[in-house]
């Protein structure tokens, strides 16, 4: 099949499906707000629920970057649900029948997704704000804490795609959609790794969820809660970065390879 | 004919899956502004054949043209010549109908404008410009059938390929897809249809292939098709076991077949001929003239004497089609969705 990712049609194209999923916005207001609220929720549940519990000084201000990270992770399974629904449905078969530009599809899906999760960082900074959260450092580290943590959800975007499309049928989806709560968890997201069991604790650490957290802890200089001491947890802002690009480096093409593959 | 008069020719296609042939050497032509049927069972090829000539599937050897391009190498160019109906009605759900139009329109480089008014005219030729906002997971099963046929319209295609297009729908969707069918082939396009159900291509088409393992096994008008299956068969269900024989011969005789009854234990047998399955003392015979063969049958069984439980009229199973055109007689097992299509008229009428 004669696949042109260069057709010359590739933005008008891309355009044109990011303001498809614009549309499923426009018409279900309520998904959009049920789906901003919920990590919301849970960082509301955690601050007030948990957060008395926790023996840390300003656990607020160790938990806004954990939840900001574990809505990024939590991203990856709408991306999945949305690919999978189009390849069952059959419209990703009408796409591929049109003289559009192949990567379109893809493109568009990760730009509207992109979109909500910007969308979710500033709800979640706003609600932050609102329940004790400061960030102590310059605007220049706080854009760089955004762009890491947009970062991670970008990889793991191309995660969801890879998966959205080997999974295919709706079981598979969810569970993973079950699958990423222990990630998640096994992270430095909510509580120190110092607190979990000798070699949790170590795989926690190296969970690129943490990397990510700790470098927006580090860069919006909230507390880190950590012993110190672990490679990792002093070079969180390198590892943010390269854990995502190395994710991108192996799901990127492999998602790529997968949708032309449709063909073979 | 040349290619040139053809706006499809497929050579010796071949498509395997794993070591499973899906297209086995597949050769077919359609003359432009027809309507060419595909006959076969589950996994016979056709949605294979498809996917291969709509640019979805690469073909493992052979070649194919559409519209006068290679599907391989000019797939792009085959990609603005077509129209594709699925087997499922591949739309978004979530949208309304015209802004699942508009959304194709806009991808196929209509631009704004054109998109919405192609959007309008299409939903007001398929019937669907009252249904507003709705969203198409409001639509009936016909109603997102035709909108899906309204997408694959846009571009107003040489080719449309239709795959199994009423798969799933109930008699009154189904009416309104042959309809909207119906509706284009005056308008120049040519039109490849598949399908499960005879009626369905006897409806449709101007000339059926009949494809079964990845190959085309016959090829005719339906009617020249039918010919050779004596049509419809009136099946008769005899009280007492000790006299199918005579029930065969006198059915046989009223129904026209003029054929000597073949004894037989299975189900499977001449089906050009009478048929009888002891196990369920069940008499089937081909008729010529449905009404007139009913009456016959019935009197000819009154004259003998034998008393029948059920007497009804049907369309030839899409096994016995099969049967007939490849005698192979172990297809009986494979194929459990036979001819599918509900009985409008006397199917079940017990005497």
């Amino acid at each position: 099949m004669t696949t042109h990712v260069l057709n010359g049609h590739v933005l008008t194209d891309s355009w044109t499906m990011t303001r498809r999923g614009l549309t499923h916005w426009a018409r279900h207001p309520v998904r959009v707000v049920v789906g901003l609220a919920f990590p919301v929720m849970m960082l509301v549940m955690f601050a007030y629920f948990l957060g008395g519990g926790m023996d840390v000084p300003d656990y607020r201000e160790y938990l806004v970057p954990g939840i900001l990270t574990l809505t990024m992770a939590f991203g990856l399974e709408g991306t999945m649900v949305a690919l999978t629904q189009d390849l069952n449905k059959g419209v990703i078969d009408r796409f591929r029948s049109m003289p559009m530009a192949p990567s379109a599809v893809l493109v568009g899906r990760s730009l509207v997704d992109m979109l909500e999760s910007v969308l979710s960082v500033l709800v979640l900074l706003v609600v932050g704000l609102a329940i004790g959260w400061r960030w102590h450092g310059g605007a220049g580290e706080a854009l760089a804490a955004v762009g890491l943590l947009l970062l991670l959800r970008f990889a793991l975007l191309w995660v969801g795609i890879y998966l959205g499309m080997v999974a295919g049928k709706p079981e598979l989806v969810q569970a993973v959609q079950i699958l990423v709560w222990p990630v998640a968890f096994l992270s430095n997201a909510f509580t120190s790794p110092d607190t979990m069991p000798g070699w949790l604790g170590t795989v926690a650490e190296w969970n690129p969820m943490s990397a990510t957290a700790a470098a927006v802890r580090e860069l919006f200089a909230n507390p880190s809660w950590s012993g110190g001491g672990s490679w990792v947890t002093e070079h969180a802002v390198l590892m943010a970065t390269v854990w995502p690009v190395a994710l991108l480096a192996v799901f990127f093409p492999l998602a790529v390879r997968r949708y032309r593959a449709l063909g073979a | 004919m040349t290619h040139a008069d053809h706006a499809i020719v497929v050579e010796d296609l071949r498509k395997e899956y794993g070591t499973t042939p899906a297209l086995d050497g597949l050769r077919l032509t359609v003359p432009r502004a027809t309507v060419q049927g595909v006959l076969g069972p589950n996994g016979a090829g056709k949605t294979t054949l498809v996917r291969v000539l709509a640019t979805l599937l690469r073909p493992g050897g052979g070649r194919a043209e559409v519209a006068g391009l290679d599907v391989v190498r000019d797939a792009d160019a085959v990609r603005a010549r077509i129209g594709l109906l699925g087997q499922h009605a591949a739309v978004d759900e979530e949208l309304s109908g015209r802004q699942n139009l508009e959304l194709f329109g806009r991808l196929y480089h209509l631009g704004g404008r054109r998109a919405a008014s192609r959007a309008g005219e299409l939903l007001e030729r398929f019937g669907l410009a009252d249904t507003g906002r709705k969203p198409v997971t409001a639509y009936s099963g016909g109603m997102r059938r035709r909108l899906d046929l309204a997408a694959s319209l846009i571009m107003e295609p040489e080719v449309l390929f239709l795959d199994e297009p009423t798969t799933g729908l109930d008699p009154r969707g189904r009416t309104e897809v042959w309809e909207a069918v119906r509706g284009l082939v005056g308008g120049g396009t040519t039109v490849l249809l598949t399908t499960q159900y005879l009626e369905e291509a006897d409806q449709l088409a101007d000339a059926v292939a009949v494809v079964d393992h990845g190959r085309v096994v016959a090829e005719g008008t339906p009617d020249q098709l039918k010919a050779g299956l004596g049509a419809d068969r009136v099946d008769v269900v005899v009280r007492d076991p000790a006299r199918l024989a005579e029930a065969a011969a006198a059915v046989g005789g009223a129904a026209g077949a003029g054929t000597a009854a073949r004894a037989g234990t299975g189900t499977a047998a001449d089906p050009g001929g009478v048929t009888v399955d002891r196990d369920r003392r069940l008499v089937s015979a081909p008729v010529r003239d449905r009404m007139a063969a009913l009456t016959a049958t019935v009197r000819a069984l009154d004259a003998a004497g034998i008393r029948a439980e059920d007497i009804a009229l049907r369309r030839p199973t899409l096994d016995e089609v099969f049967l007939h055109l490849t005698g192979d007689a172990t297809r009986n097992a494979r194929t459990t969705d036979t001819t599918g299509m509900p009985e409008a008229t006397t199917d079940g009428a017990a005497v």
